[in-house]
């Protein structure tokens, strides 16, 4: 190895270490609240609506705003870089390094070095797979329903990318955290190699709890999405909320018109509304 | 009845430029009570007596006869051949300077691990020899004697992904000796001194928790509850240091 101690003393590898793990530890913990909320579309459309306006603030302030839900992806985009920028330094840097972790999770049978590499490879998706789901959703925050999700699932053919996000990211942030516990050693009690060996079990249990949950809903969206491919742009509305809101996009320019009113107008080819929600849902 | 043993012995002498790295397969029968030092041994004897291999104390107190052994790092004469199939791949240990066969220069690596730590206590000034060494509390000369149990084998090296990867990360080996000398009183260093030489990716940042040194440390040491509790107060050192960072 080689002897040379750095001369100048610089406390930046804490801090960016420090940043590395707080960004890992609140990603993975929206992730598990994300798939929560998203999942809510297996107890209803209308749980998951309620959901989605709840995030809009139309609960708090009376009205939608999506700007507000773009603002919180915005940020969450922020740390998804900053935690690739600092994790990359991490990652092999070249075909050499590559090669010889490689060989070696190949030859030494210990599972936490198998996982590290998994985290590696999930990790590496996600640069890919992340940015794409949250500039749509940043983009269009209005875009997020019942009905307008399960049209981009399906019709707007996102559930590859949601597929493949849902595994890379619960692997990665199920890992991440389990690893995050080892590496600062929390939750180590009396007995950390016991307690190890728990985290390990629950980690995996969360994981498959997760990502059956997720599977389970991207079926219900892939479901709806199917049942309402003949009606996309089409908005869902609960009945209640028809009296107080025109449907999930209130804030669309142009006069606003209930759900009824805007399938009926789909329905109707002749009506002046009929080209433009179809136009707006498409992805 | 005892099984018949294959083993698959790594071959290769770094100096020989006719040497080629290849597998070499010897077979034995198991005796009751028989450990890979001894099975090594009686095939340098019976059968091959070019075949390296380091060993010393024979009772894993020295660390000389650390080898992959199917895979995992551990120590030759610690391990039973009882508890292996019958089948059994032996390595040296990468990462270190292979001197030929099972045989790795782990003391160069050991001392220019030393040398970048300095992993010895500074005193306070010239010790007085003839006065009465300083009394110290007997469950911290526990703790720093649980720390110092560490037998230098290079095993937590070999299991070590981050060392696979970066020449200059200083291991399980050198952290735990840091987490040793941080408790002994008589070094005068102080945290910032502790930061100048782990405060890096080459020191306890680098360390990516797989653990691995620790799940083979034939000597049982506490690795990830020291590596953790050394990242903690690095971390802690260095949220209180300058803000400059470059």
């Amino acid at each position: 190895m080689k002897s040379a101690v750095p001369l100048s003393l610089s406390f930046c590898p804490a801090r960016l270490d420090a940043i590395q793990s707080a960004s890992g530890l609140i990603l993975a913990l929206f992730m598990w609240l994300h798939m929560l909320f998203v999942s809510s579309i297996l107890l209803g459309k209308e749980a998951f609506w309620t959901v989605a306006r709840f995030f809009e603030g139309y609960f708090i302030l009376g009205r939608p705003f999506p700007l507000l839900v773009s603002l919180i992806v915005a940020a969450i985009l922020a740390l998804v870089v900053l935690h690739a920028v600092l994790a990359l330094r991490k990652f092999p840097a070249d075909w050499h390094q590559y090669r010889t972790f490689w060989r070696h999770a190949h030859r030494f049978p210990h599972s936490d070095t198998r996982l590290w590499l998994l985290q590696v490879i999930t990790g590496f998706a996600l640069f890919f797979l992340a940015p794409a789901h949250l500039y749509q959703m940043m983009a269009h925050p209005e875009m997020i329903g019942p009905y307008a999700s399960a049209d981009r699932v399906w019709s707007g053919h996102f559930w590859p990318l949601y597929l493949l996000l849902l595994v890379a990211v619960e692997l990665h942030g199920g890992i991440g955290l389990y690893r995050l516990a080892l590496k600062w050693g929390w939750f180590m009690g009396k007995d950390p190699a016991r307690s190890r060996q728990r985290m390990k079990r629950g980690k995996w249990i969360l994981t498959g709890l997760f990502i059956g949950v997720g599977l389970l809903a991207l079926g219900a969206y892939i479901w709806i999405g199917i049942q309402h491919a003949d009606r996309v742009g089409e908005r869902y509305t609960p009945e209640w909320a028809k009296t107080e809101t025109a449907d999930e996009t209130p804030l669309q320019p142009g006069p606003l018109l209930g759900s009824d009113a805007r399938f009926a107008a789909l329905a109707d080819p002749g009506h002046p509304s009929s080209i433009q929600p179809a136009a707006e849902a498409r992805p | 009845m005892s099984r018949a043993l294959t083993f698959h012995i790594f071959r290769h002498t770094p100096g020989n430029p006719d040497s080629v790295p290849h597998l070499q397969d010897y077979s034995l029968e198991e005796a009751p009570g028989m450990t890979l030092f001894i099975a090594l041994n009686r095939i340098r004897e019976e059968q091959d007596p070019s075949l390296a291999f380091d060993f010393v104390c024979r009772a894993g107190v020295c660390g000389s006869c650390a080898m992959v052994i199917n895979g995992l790092p551990g120590l030759a004469c610690r391990t039973l051949t009882a508890s292996l199939p019958p089948e059994i791949t032996l390595l040296p240990l990468p990462v270190f300077e292979l001197i030929g066969d099972l045989s790795v220069n782990t003391g160069k690596w050991m001392r220019a691990m030393s040398e970048r730590l300095e992993t010895w206590v500074h005193l306070q000034g010239e010790p007085d020899l003839d006065a009465v060494e300083a009394p110290m509390d007997p469950d911290l000369a526990d703790e720093i004697y649980e720390l110092d149990r560490c037998i230098e084998c290079g095993c937590c090296i070999a299991a070590c992904g981050t060392a696979q990867m970066r020449e200059d990360f200083v291991g399980a080996v050198g952290l735990n000796k840091i987490a040793r000398f941080r408790l002994d009183p008589r070094d005068r260093r102080t945290e910032p001194d502790y930061y100048r030489v782990i405060g890096d990716d080459a020191g306890v940042f680098g360390c990516m928790s797989l653990l691995g040194c620790h799940d083979v440390c034939p000597k049982g040491l506490s690795l990830q509850t020291q590596i953790a509790y050394l990242r903690r107060a690095m971390v802690r050192q260095g949220l209180t240091g300058p803000t400059r960072c470059l």
